[in-house]
């Protein structure tokens, strides 16, 4: 067992874990953060998707360990109050999810491909930056539009800050 | 329509928990006291078990029960069963291998439960797992359809001599017989239907809880159909009764038909629950998934089409080898019969048409129903012969298609279909103007002088969705009805709840149920709330799969709402002190016609349930249920065209363009239509260019996960052009035909008569790879 | 996963003395190929020791004509590094196409090269370039460092610290992706050295890991053109065969791709 230091979603927190837990088994778990989900066994999925230091990354292809000192950033977590952070607004504006499951882990690589492509995305780009995360109800076309969307609304709002 | 009323773009209602991740899927759910399931799996193909010792596991910590199939068949829960009785050409009844839910003696396909560990947290029963010996004696498996049938094939069930499940047929052979003797030109084809897994992508998972002092369960449970799960563990495992049996199906991660079975670790878990005394939970991994999911479509069929002299059809004869996997899954009898044979006349006008259809028992997964069920199959097949019978014949394959249209509705085939509305040369119109179709050769020449290999490739399917009518469903062999029910429940404040048992796990009821609401009583959509997924808070209903949840689902709730809007007219008419004809429903007011005299939906609720000034003999309250019973299938048709480039070099295809026109009839809310469609292509596309869960020759699984089964990723597939030409079905006072397997059926065969055209070579099974289409173009 | 204790290690020689004084360890760098195995439970290491945080692992030097790459450097900064991009732009390129989004911010140069997937970018480019290996004890030439599927020169306990990249006149990387596992379903990367060797290597095509192209390398060698591998022949013998590509087609695309990456190298 060790304890393991983190800030989840703007919260200082300390879990004591076995050190075989995966981090997203530490937030689900452990801190009942079940919006992070898990899709398949082989890092592929994206399901589960989270920000660790502003980076997006697959939580259940990390020891909570390694995430020990880091800030992670959730699905619960970027929304402020009632002001939903411009990616959701875009997947519902846009239809970009059906079921939802895969849906948190989109919307968090989503931003992260945004942060790093700012206004140069296109839809061929946001197809190929896709590629760590599956999504089985939409066939990708009302995500992709989301995404799209989204790159401007972000734009928008950052240039308003 | 009004803003959110019928045919408007309404953004979803459930969206906000979803997007914020508070989506409460079963897995999210932590009961006190709950111990965790992990399942002991056979990792052979077909093997005796001689011994299960668990000594060692049970000592180790955190262990609660090991649990095995002996003692679940010891305790009388119930054989798995198929719910779709069919009988062979020989008149005798389908022929049942007989499935535990965990396999006390034999197991016959890799993954199947032979026992259960109950431990204090998932880690610890997997570790647990581990140490449970099981003694295997190996036995020869077989996998392939062909091998099975063959004399001297492994054996898997003694009650099915030959592996043979069922040997159907349907249509007039005679008939057809004589259109082939008289046939100018015969156009045959060989197709094999490949294996699909379903993934969807939240893993299957139950939740049992036992309470000892009410001897009553609750079940939280990954279901399309809660109702349906409750009746069969009830009627047929031996679970409970179904007043001591609640059924609960929260937010579901997808379904695509896999989810409306019941499983053997559903059945477990209820049952370890009570032998434990403590809520049990299981989680499937994706492996489990792939192993133990039902898995869809796997026919290998040989077909025949005659034509006479002027490219008219004469008639179809079909040969199909179903491999139904070790056991037969809930529905699976049904899917390559009456879902598969009675849509061979497609978009056209056959006269004559056979098919034998012979179901066959393999060690590998159970198959059974998967997006389209059936329906893809014959649209594969139908559209794979239309294009081969276009080049074989040297028309063009859009022409041929359109001088054999049914273009006289109502329809009847010769294979118990009755199509009752449709107009498939608007859908064939609109999409080849979509692409362009005309322009298409000189794209093509441009291409070629590229040095690119462009195809285009044609598909005009139609389905029997909106399943369906009990009566009909029942003399062909079905177990259950196929109706819906609902309930409409207005509240004394106004607000209105709609029961439904229908499912929503991806289509969006709780937004498009609603808008049937405000169309017809002008409230705001908020004010509406739709409940489903729980068998304490809803009678009964049959679920949702089939495209079948607007089509039936919501005209029952229409029905409801027609005698709720009755009873509150009366109402309104009483305390208005008007003729109840006069009344009108209007931006949630119901007034006096042609005067201004109006009283609020809230206000009639109200004295609904104060009772104070009720007509004479009214019951107090508004709420009223109905159920019902559609009087045919629904037929949405519709027209799929891609445009696609082959790199010579590498056999990968990349699409140019992809349209759809789809015939849906009434739209509720078309940007929910536009998504099942693209999802639905998807999976198609899928089907046809990535997609197959493979076995080796001795039932071993070769795609067992992501990294070996090829799920369509964004980059894999393009954006899509959507148009509707509607026909409204007449058959349902909405007009609705439904929507959601529409993709899935009709893009597979766009895409292989695409490749096919593109690399000028006809024969291409699916899913066609890169190494597939490359050696098909290198092939001598 | 099973049972296994985690350390953190915040220098290379904190890493390897943890190393030594455990039963079974491993060396944890970004855990993209280690974890999603150990969750499989296919391995149970008593301890992971996690380099991560070890600065003296991370970061990219071009000094004069060799460029290096410490270890424990994520996909993500290799990719965007302006000296790598610079100096070798294959090996940014290559990096682009390596993984999905997430695995590229995790994923490192050291732990790709320490697994040798047979099917794996980076082993390409280290054999192509004529890279050198640098360890806690020593310095080991590519050709040297891989022998075979998930085998190389590391012996227990040895940790890699870096790599260093002779600077080609040029090089390019294509790869056809497997269609499921979205590794390399045959993936080729030539280089030409600025003494004007060509060295040719291809990954994700033999069932003996990756491999020099000789016939190609001396096709190249003559004209350094697309067209001059047209006549080349590529042998199946050898080559890897599963659901996804048969040994012809590998054979196939160990030709196309070279040529495409000749393309790409301009």
């Amino acid at each position: 067992m060790s304890t393991v230091k983190l800030t989840v979603n703007g919260k200082a927190v300390a879990v004591d874990v076995e050190d075989r837990t995966l981090l997203v088994q530490l937030l689900r778990d452990h801190l009942n953060l079940t919006g992070t989900h898990v899709g398949c066994d082989t890092s592929q999925c994206g399901a589960c998707v989270v920000h660790m230091d502003g980076k997006a990354v697959k939580s259940c292809t990390m020891l909570a360990g390694q995430a020990d000192g880091s800030t992670i950033t959730t699905i619960e977590g970027i929304a402020k109050g009632d002001e939903l952070h411009p990616m959701q607004a875009a997947f519902r504006d846009n239809h970009g999810l059906q079921c939802g499951y895969c849906t948190p882990g989109m919307i968090m690589s989503a931003i992260d491909i945004v942060h790093r492509h700012g206004g140069q995305l296109d839809e061929a780009t946001v197809r190929s930056e896709l590629e760590g995360n599956i999504c089985r109800c939409t066939g990708y076309h009302n995500i992709v539009k989301a995404v799209l969307d989204a790159a401007g609304r972000m734009k928008v709002s950052q240039a308003a800050e | 329509m009004g803003v959110e009323g019928i045919g408007a773009r309404v953004v979803r209602k459930e969206d906000k928990r979803f997007i914020t991740g508070k989506g409460r899927y079963v897995d999210d759910i932590k009961l006190t006291g709950m111990t965790y399931a992990h399942f002991i799996r056979s990792p052979h193909a077909h093997a005796k078990v001689r011994k299960i010792d668990s000594s060692a596991a049970l000592k180790m910590p955190g262990v609660v029960a090991v649990l095995t199939g002996q003692q679940i068949v010891d305790d009388k829960v119930g054989n798995l069963i198929c719910g779709w009785a069919i009988t062979s050409k020989d008149g005798s009844p389908m022929k049942m291998g007989a499935w535990p839910a965990m396999a006390p003696e034999t197991v016959r396909f890799v993954g199947q439960a032979v026992a259960v560990v109950i431990a204090e947290s998932k880690n610890l029963a997997r570790d647990a797992a581990e140490a449970v010996v099981v003694d295997y004696e190996e036995l020869p498996a077989v996998a392939d359809v062909h091998a099975a049938i063959k004399s001297g094939a492994p054996q898997l069930h003694p009650e099915a001599p030959g592996n043979q499940v069922y040997d159907w047929v349907i249509g007039d052979e005679g008939a057809v017989n004589a259109a082939f003797a008289k046939a100018a030109n015969v156009v045959k084809l060989d197709v094999t239907n490949n294996r699909l897994a379903p993934n969807a992508m939240e893993p299957r998972a139950a939740i049992a809880d036992y309470d000892a002092a009410e001897e009553h369960f609750t079940l939280y449970t990954t279901s399309q159909n809660p109702h349906v799960a409750r009746l069969v563990l009830s009627a047929f495992y031996n679970i409970a009764p179904e007043h001591k049996l609640r059924v609960i199906a929260p937010d579901v991660g997808g379904g695509f038909g896999s989810k409306i079975f019941i499983y053997p670790e559903e059945m477990v878990a209820l049952w370890a629950s009570k032998k434990v005394g403590r809520p049990v939970k299981w989680t499937g991994d994706r492996t489990e998934a792939f192993l133990t999911d039902a898995h869809g479509r796997d026919h290998v069929t040989h077909a025949e089409m005659a034509f006479d002299a002027n490219n008219k059809i004469t008639g179809f004869k079909v040969k199909t080898y179903a491999n139904f996997g070790a056991y037969m899954s809930l529905f699976s009898s049904s899917v390559p019969t009456y879902l598969y044979a009675t849509l061979l006349s497609g978009q056209y006008n056959i006269p004559a048409i056979h098919a034998e259809v012979i179901g066959v028992y393999t060690n590998t997964t159970p198959v059974d129903a998967y997006r389209g069920a059936g329906r893809p199959e014959a649209s594969y097949l139908i559209e794979r012969l239309m294009e081969t019978a276009a080049r074989q014949l040297k028309v063009d394959p859009a022409e041929l298609r359109r001088s054999n249209f049914i273009t006289q509705f109502p329809h009847q085939t010769p294979v118990i279909m009755a199509y009752d509305t449709g107009d498939f040369n608007a859908s064939l119109d609109a999409a080849m103007k979509a692409i362009d179709y005309a322009g298409f050769p000189a794209r093509k020449a441009k291409a070629k002088a590229d040095g690119k290999l462009r195809g285009i490739g044609v598909s005009c399917y139609i389905e029997a969705c909106g399943i369906a009518p009990s009566k009909a469903v029942g003399s062909l062999g079905a177990g259950v009805g196929l109706w819906e029910s609902a309930e409409v429940r207005v509240n004394p404040v106004g607000t209105i709840e709609i029961l439904t048992g229908s499912h929503s796990h991806g289509q969006g009821h709780e937004t498009t149920f609603c808008q049937l609401v405000a169309e017809r009583l002008g409230v705001p959509i908020s004010q509406v709330s739709i409940v489903h997924g729980d068998t304490d808070k809803v009678q009964f209903g049959m679920g949702t799969y089939g495209s079948r949840s607007a089509a039936v689902g919501l005209t029952a709730i229409l029905k409801a709402m027609e005698k709720m809007e009755s009873k509150a007219k009366k109402i309104a008419a009483h305390a208005l002190e008007a003729s109840e004809a006069d009344i009108v429903i209007e931006n949630g007011e119901f007034k006096v016609t042609g005067t201004d005299k109006a009283i609020a939906l809230p206000m009639v609720a109200l004295a609904a349930y104060t009772a104070h000034n009720l007509p004479d003999g009214m019951e107090p309250g508004l709420k009223e249920s109905a159920f019902y019973d559609p009087t045919n299938f629904t037929f949405p048709a519709g027209t799929y065209i891609c445009e696609l480039e082959v790199d010579s070099g590498t056999g990968k295809t990349s699409f140019v363009n992809f349209v759809a026109a789809d015939d849906f009839g009434r739209l509720i809310n078309p940007m929910i239509v536009e998504g099942q469609v693209h999802g639905g292509l998807v999976q198609g596309i899928g089907q046809a260019l990535l997609e197959h869960a493979i076995y080796d020759a001795n039932g071993q699984p070769v795609t067992a996960s992501f990294m070996d089964y090829a799920m369509p990723r964004a980059d894999d597939v393009p954006s899509f052009n959507l148009s509707h030409t509607t026909t409204l079905c007449p058959g349902n006072p909405l007009g609705i035909k439904g929507c959601g397997e529409a993709g899935a059926i009709g893009a597979s065969a766009a895409v292989i008569n695409a490749i096919t055209d593109a690399i000028g070579k006809n024969n291409l099974e699916m899913p066609a790879t890169p190494d597939r289409v490359w050696r098909t173009i290198h092939a001598a | 996963m099973y049972q296994t204790t985690y350390h953190r290690a915040s220098s290379v020689d904190e890493a390897v003395s943890l190393f030594g004084k455990s039963s079974e360890a491993k060396f944890l760098a970004g855990g993209q190929t280690l974890l999603p195995v150990m969750k499989q439970r296919l391995a149970s290491p008593s301890d992971v020791i996690d380099l991560g945080k070890i600065k003296e692992l991370q970061g990219v030097e071009l000094s004069g004509d060799t460029l290096t790459i410490k270890a424990a450097t994520t996909y993500y900064d290799i990719m965007t590094n302006a000296d790598v991009k610079k100096a070798i732009p294959a090996i940014a390129h290559l990096t682009s196409v390596l993984g999905d989004p997430a695995v590229r911010y995790r994923g490192t140069i050291g732990g790709s090269i320490a697994n040798n997937d047979p099917a794996a970018d980076f082993p390409a480019a280290l054999l192509a370039l004529g890279a050198t290996v640098k360890t806690n004890k020593r310095s080991i030439a590519a050709e040297d460092f891989f022998q075979g599927l998930f085998t190389t020169a590391l012996e227990d306990g040895e940790l890699i610290t870096a790599v260093s990249f002779p600077v080609p006149a040029k090089a390019g990387y294509e790869k056809m992706r497997h269609p499921a596992s979205r590794f390399a379903l045959t993936g080729v990367f030539v280089a030409q050295t600025k003494s004007g060797e060509v060295r040719v290597a291809a990954t994700g095509a033999s069932q003996s890991g990756v491999m020099r192209v000789p016939v190609i390398e001396a096709a190249l060698k003559a004209n350094w053109s697309p067209a001059a591998v047209d006549g080349v022949s590529i042998s199946a013998n050898g080559l890897l065969a599963d659901i996804h590509g048969t040994a012809e087609y590998r054979a196939n695309l160990i030709k196309v791709m070279a040529q495409r990456a000749v393309s790409a190298a301009g």
